[in-house]
């Protein structure tokens, strides 16, 4: 690799060829401040919050996008450096709704840290501002354009790597806004819900539905039976809020802080995804078997689910017919868990903590009501499950309960690992293997699927079988793969396919990290590696050997695939028209 | 805002066919969404919804970018444009002259919203920023015709003048 030194405030530092001042500055520990700029998904230089001296530049320079050279001379600090930067700030602060008090971002807000960082400590200038309405008609997101300082990350994100591009800056100058098209609201054009957009909004211009008062309701209600069900990237990023090292699993902490937030149970959504690997496992052998439609491709991402019903309505009888494992388990505590525990259904209240905000809009489906009820009564995000917990005081470092409630318990490995991109097809792989086989694996380990790459592939042998597998995270990649398989150029039997870039992990709902974190640290991997150690240490890691989905299927469903388990376990898709005309 | 309405149809399949050899000829070729849409505009007068749609959907361009497009640059327009333009400055040294009155006179008069047009295309009224001649406030231009120290009660003198 060419290699450049170059000096950034007297300190000499030898990088790579090719790296901005800001990549330097990084490696020389000189802290620049930006706004805009979020590694690999928005480097366009537009809030100018970086600017630098560069000795012999006619004009300061922005460091987020500015190439190093040999022998140049930059200089962060400079009298006209601190003054540039503050009148930026200023300006932008100057028509900014500054409601912090009372704003969902106040204390993760990278426009407060620069406010405070740069000591902002009145603002010369009042400007002029829009008062827009919000947009809270979305079952997921809610828009905010009084609090959006056109950094443009979040368009970057639903464009470049989502592909969804519903929303885009439109008008000009002083109107500008980010917005679906004629300022329509985010439920009336084709968005998923991913809710990728809010993981990288800096400020609190873009959040999710907050439905954390209909659970206080329910906690209070005297009559009610109130279950929370965590899904697995769940324990893998919620003590981030509580300021845990990324990557710590936080298990036994989240299922204390449930009960003492008042849950009259707490189970582990990996129950049900062992579940549905049962389910889906059951129907990629049958379809290979029985010649049906292929490749399969799974359906527990309800971003993706709806990015195929307007974008690929060719490939929905692609998709497993299998809920996904939140709705399939709402669907059996309402029967099976309510009949054996004597508790009237309508009297059961299920809360589902996802890390995912596509999940809030799932369980809203008409169809997702098999039971007679629905069958999740409420989504909350990773992020809403903290603020209740930070809300009633509660001591997040209490581990006084180690395992999930019975009569569900835990689940098996296989279940944990769904959380991370690849993690499904893991999971599948080890059932399916075993099954065709009989025989017990000699390794758990499908390492071909795992990781952050876009699209991986893996064929595995099984038995006479030869089983084609590939793995898609984020809808940009998803979009390239299923272009390939539409054009012949790749054939599969099975494709796990995750909305959000790194799969649930770095799902919609999850703590925000900030641009001076994720830009330099791969959130993805850090707590995939919780999952995966978690996976390692427990003693069942395999699906089908989970007991609860054994006697499940003893007591109630006789086995994967009957009619019992359709009518509760298995849904179906619609196409969606994309921009209806009006 | 259908292009199925019967009473023209003949006349709105014709400007669908011009649409699509426009679309036809900018085939595959980059940075072609500015130079379609200036055509698209010379045939239907201003971009509605369909149009959008069908370039987006022909030319693998989202509806968003497409739409961010036609709202930057001022020569695109989203709404028909009368044979006459009428645009009332809500600047601020207008608007404390009442130029919200005014405005107010001529939705009453022409039976048209902002953004909207007379149904025999005579007519399309627009609010618009500071036009710079604030000594005049409050101001209404109709296309190059300037009239500044306006009162309600003049609109509908004015309007009888193009009628
Ligand atoms: S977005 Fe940030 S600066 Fe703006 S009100 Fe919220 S916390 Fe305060
Ligand atoms: S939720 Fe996803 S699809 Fe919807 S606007 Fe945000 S990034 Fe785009
Ligand atoms: S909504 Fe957030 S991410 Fe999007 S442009 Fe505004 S501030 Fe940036
Ligand atoms: S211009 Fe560099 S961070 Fe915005």
């Amino acid at each position: 690799m060419e290699m450049v030194t170059l000096t950034i405030d007297n300190k000499k530092v030898r990088v790579p060829k090719g790296y901005t001042v800001l990549q330097a500055a990084r490696e020389a520990k000189i802290e620049i401040p930006t706004l805009c700029f979020l590694k690999d998904i928005n480097e366009i230089g537009a809030c100018r919050m970086c600017l630098v001296e560069i000795k012999g530049a006619k004009k300061l320079e922005t460091a987020c996008v500015y190439p190093v050279s040999e022998g140049m001379e930059v200089y962060t600090q400079t009298p006209q450096v601190r003054e540039a930067r503050k009148v930026t700030l200023e300006l932008i602060l100057s028509n900014h709704d500054r409601s912090c008090l009372t704003c969902v971002r106040s204390g993760n807000c990278e426009l407060q840290k620069l406010a405070e960082q740069l000591q902002i400590e009145e603002l010369p200038y009042e400007g002029e501002t829009h008062k827009r309405p919000l947009d809270n008609f979305s079952p997921s997101i809610i828009r905010d354009p009084n609090k959006c300082i056109l950094c443009r990350r979040c368009v970057s994100m639903c464009k470049e790597v989502q592909t969804v591009a519903v929303i885009d800056v439109i008008e000009r100058g002083f109107d500008t806004i980010i917005s679906p098209i004629y300022e329509k609201s985010l439920n009336e054009v084709p968005c998923v819900n991913c809710g990728q957009c809010i993981t990288v909004c800096p400020v609190g211009a873009l959040r999710e539905k907050n439905d954390t008062e209909k659970v206080w309701d329910a906690l209070a209600a005297e009559d009610l039976h109130v279950i929370a069900v965590t899904a697995p990237a769940i324990r893998a990023a919620l003590g981030e809020e509580f300021g845990f090292p990324m990557g710590t699993p936080v298990t036994s902490n989240m299922i204390t802080a449930l009960h003492n937030l008042g849950f009259d149970k707490v189970f582990d959504v990996d129950t049900a995804a062992d579940l549905t690997i049962m389910e889906e496992g059951t129907e990629l052998l049958n379809r290979i078997k029985e010649g049906g439609k292929l490749p399969l491709i799974t359906s527990c991402s309800p971003g993706w689910i709806k990015f195929c019903e307007h974008n690929f309505p060719e490939f929905l009888d692609n998709l497993s017919t299998c809920k996904s494992p939140q709705q399939m388990f709402g669907a059996v505590l309402k029967t099976v868990y309510a009949e054996r525990m004597g508790i009237d259904p309508a009297k059961i209240f299920v809360v589902s903590i996802m890390p995912c905000t596509a999940k809030k809009f799932e369980a809203k489906r008409p169809e997702m009501t098999s039971s007679g009820y629905p069958d999740i009564d409420v989504v909350l995000t990773t992020r809403e499950l903290a603020r209740m917990i930070k809300e009633a005081g509660i001591d997040f470092n209490e581990t006084t309960r180690q395992h999930f409630d019975d009569p569900m318990g835990d689940a098996s490995g296989a279940g944990v690992i769904f959380g991370a991109t690849g993690g499904v097809m893991e999971a599948a792989l080890r059932t399916v293997a075993e099954v065709i086989t009989g025989q017990p694996l000699s390794s758990l380990d499908f390492t071909e699927v795992r990781g952050v790459e876009g699209i991986k592939e893996a064929t595995v042998d099984v038995g006479e079988m030869e089983i084609k597998a590939a793995v898609a995270h984020g809808l940009g990649n998803a979009r390239k793969l299923l272009e390939r398989v539409k054009s012949g150029e790749a054939k599969y039997h099975f494709i796990e396919i995750m909305a959000c870039p790194g799969g649930c992990v770095a799902g919609g709902g999850q703590p925000i990290q900030p641009s001076q974190v994720r830009s330099w640290i791969d959130i993805r991997s850090e707590r995939a590696n919780a999952l995966y150690k978690e996976d390692k240490k427990l003693p069942i890691r395999k699906s089908h050997e989970n007991p609860t989905v054994q006697r499940l299927y003893d007591i109630y469903f006789s086995s994967p695939g009957s009619p019992k388990a359709h009518e509760l376990l298995h849904t179906h898709y619609t196409p969606r028209e994309n921009y209806p005309e009006e | 805002m259908s292009s199925t309405c019967s009473c023209s149809k003949e006349f709105v399949d014709e400007r669908e066919e011009r649409l699509t050899e426009v679309i036809e000829k900018y085939r595959g070729v980059r940075g072609a969404l500015i130079p379609v849409l200036h055509e698209a505009q010379e045939i239907y007068g201003y971009l509605p919804f369909h149009v959008q749609k069908r370039i987006s959907e022909e030319m693998q361009i989202p509806m968003g970018e497409i739409y961010g497009v036609i709202t930057f640059y001022t020569q695109f327009s989203l709404e028909p444009k009368g044979e006459y333009q009428i645009q009332v400055c809500l600047g601020t040294a207008c608007y404390v002259k009442g130029a919200n009155l005014i405005l107010e006179k001529f939705k009453e008069k022409l039976g048209i919203d902002v953004g909207g047009c007379t149904e025999d295309g005579k007519f399309s009224l627009q609010a618009c920023r500071c036009v710079g001649a604030c000594g005049l406030a409050p101001v209404v231009m109709i296309n190059e015709d300037v009239y500044g120290g306006l009162k309600p009660s003049e609109v509908e003198k004015i309007l009888k003048k193009y009628q």
